[in-house]
């Protein structure tokens, strides 16, 4: 794909002495949400540390515009124009909400637009302001680690699980202020949650046992019950 | 002890325990003067110790790094003030208080560069291999310390060093019946001056945010596009500088030192450490100061028991909390 803005090519990544990624290889193309999918253990965390750099890429290649960032350091890939939100959501508990975003403005500055798109994605943020976080709820702290990401302008976001552990009603809200938020920057989306990745993704790419076993369109894979159940042991009807 | 956190938090917290233990002392002296005299040298002293386990605490909760080397620059410190103010000898004796006060300050200068730049050396050349790896930091710190310590055996020599205290900071305030040591109140003013600029630096600019966000999670800092190992050169030079600066300053306050100093020092500096919680500056300042009153108290009144009763006191506090009074929060 000439429009990817990301390409992993054949990477192999260790962790101590154990092998979990396989050759991994998947472009995500320019612009909204595409998803890794796949079971826990698959590879998905993993995928996402190593293109931040936080794991080493043992072989292969990873490509952001063009660039080279395989054997860049985390704070440089940072730089580039990716933001990561982990699975454990990386909040500062003792910082307050102002303080952790104000860590994620390359000048240490808001710009009053960006913040005011924050305020109107996720409202506690501004409730909220002023308190710790780590007093926030669940929920209320995944909106601040997606805040956190979105407010500067970015090129490509990788999120990961922002679902888990949280209550329906959150997850509706999410995938509102995701679908905005996809519209002018690429999100790579880790799910377990099908529903939730359905709802929002555009292309898929579905990770076993560290190797790529599909990469194609949701809608494709949303429309096909069978092979949902191939790749990834669960069906539509089984999450609803 | 959830019954007494909950009336604690009621009074004001953890910060009320200082003041319980110097209410408590008060009851058991008797003697208001004797009482006044040894809070203030409980607060001094609790102070100088701050100075050298603010750095220490802030190294280990941004680096994860136990420098059990940390002494070194304890001893250093008070030896090149010692030695500063040998050389500043006209200073010191002089009936400038200007030049008394100068003689004083630019041997805490001195101290404090040294540290500074020893910190440097010593975090790019010994400590930088070995993060990540706790074993292998202990191993080495504690090499470090012992060839820091023949050091200042090769250059200052085993025999006492005798500390000259600056004129006007000689004697005592006496109000009342009550004798306040001068050089005590100098002391404790000076910790309080670099707590209130180490507070306000912390959380009132950009690179106290860094450090504070460091302490809690490293990897994240980085992720957010910060170099974290730059960081930690200025955080471990800043803490080798307090540590000598507190040296410095330890020298003036006992008038005779010896190349053990540092070593002795540490037992009391890891204490205030783990009992304030690591990685916390006010956790720091609060062990510090509990360390401090508790010591000179029972030094009074069961003179025997001195440095165990601080280890009871950490005891019981890791019973109680056993992350320390005021621990920086983890991610």
């Amino acid at each position: 794909m000439s429009d990817a803005i990301l390409r992993l090519d054949d990477v192999h990544t260790d962790i101590g002495q154990y092998h979990i990624l396989h050759g991994v290889s998947f472009d995500v193309p320019e612009g909204g949400v595409h998803v890794l999918l796949g079971r826990n253990g698959a590879g998905k965390t993993t995928t996402l540390r190593t293109v931040m750099g936080l794991w080493r890429a043992r072989k292969g290649a990873i490509v952001f515009r063009h660039h080279d960032i395989t054997a860049l350091a985390t704070p440089d890939i940072a730089r580039l124009g990716i933001a990561y939100v982990p699975e454990n959501m990386g909040i500062f508990g003792g910082l307050t909400v102002e303080e952790n975003m104000r860590l994620a403005t390359g000048s240490g500055q808001f710009d009053k637009d960006r913040l005011d798109r924050v305020f109107a994605l996720f409202p506690a943020m501004e409730k909220f302001w002023t308190k710790q976080a780590f007093a926030l709820s669940g929920g209320q702290k995944q909106m601040l680690a997606i805040s956190r990401a979105i407010i500067e302008k970015r090129e490509m976001i990788l999120i990961d699980e922002p679902t888990k552990g949280l209550a329906p009603a959150i997850i509706r809200a999410m995938i509102a202020a995701f679908r905005e938020i996809a519209a002018d920057t690429t999100i790579l989306l880790v799910e377990q949650n099908f529903l939730f990745a359905r709802a929002l993704g555009r292309g898929v790419t579905v990770i076993d046992d560290g190797r790529i076993v599909h990469d194609g369109d949701m809608a494709a894979l949303a429309a096909d019950e069978g092979l949902q159940t191939k790749l990834l042991s669960l069906s539509l009807d089984a999450q609803q | 002890m959830t019954a007494i956190s909950s009336h604690l938090n009621r009074f004001g917290g953890v910060y009320l325990l200082p003041v319980a233990i110097a209410a408590l002392a008060f009851a058991l002296i008797g003697v208001p003067s004797t009482w006044v005299t040894l809070t203030v040298a409980g607060l001094a002293m609790g102070m100088m110790i701050f100075l050298m386990a603010s750095g220490l605490s802030l190294i280990f909760g941004l680096m994860d790094v136990l420098n059990f080397g940390h002494s070194a620059f304890v001893s250093f410190g008070a030896f090149i003030a010692a030695s500063t103010l040998a050389a500043l000898a006209g200073w010191v004796a002089g009936d400038s208080a200007i030049l008394n006060i100068a003689a004083l300050l630019l041997a805490v200068a001195a101290a404090t560069a040294f540290g500074a730049a020893a910190g440097w050396f010593f975090e790019r050349v010994i400590v930088k291999p070995v993060y990540k790896d706790h074993l292998r930091q202990i191993l080495i710190t504690i090499g470090a310390l012992i060839v820091a310590e023949q050091l200042l055996l090769a250059i200052w020599g085993g025999a006492p060093v005798a500390v000259p205290r600056p004129k006007v900071l000689e004697g005592s305030l006496i109000i009342g019946d009550v004798a306040i040591e001068i050089y005590r109140v100098f002391a404790f003013l000076l910790g309080l001056a670099v707590y209130v600029a180490m507070h306000f630096a912390l959380n009132r600019t950009r690179i106290g945010l860094l450090i504070r966000a460091g302490v809690e999670n490293r990897e994240m800092v980085e992720a957010l596009g910060f170099r974290i190992d730059r960081l930690f050169i200025g955080v471990f030079m800043a803490g080798s500088a307090l540590a000598a600066m507190g040296g410095a300053m330890w020298a003036g306050y006992q008038g005779l030192i010896t190349p053990a100093l540092g070593g002795e020092l540490m037992i009391l500096v890891f204490i205030v450490v783990i009992i304030g919680g690591l990685g916390s500056i006010e956790g720091s300042l609060l062990g510090a100061i509990l360390v401090g009153l508790l010591a000179n108290y029972v030094a009074f009144l069961f003179p025997k028991l001195s440095l165990a009763s601080n280890m009871l006191l950490m005891m019981i506090i890791l019973l109680w909390r056993p992350f320390g009074l005021k621990p920086a929060i983890k991610g």
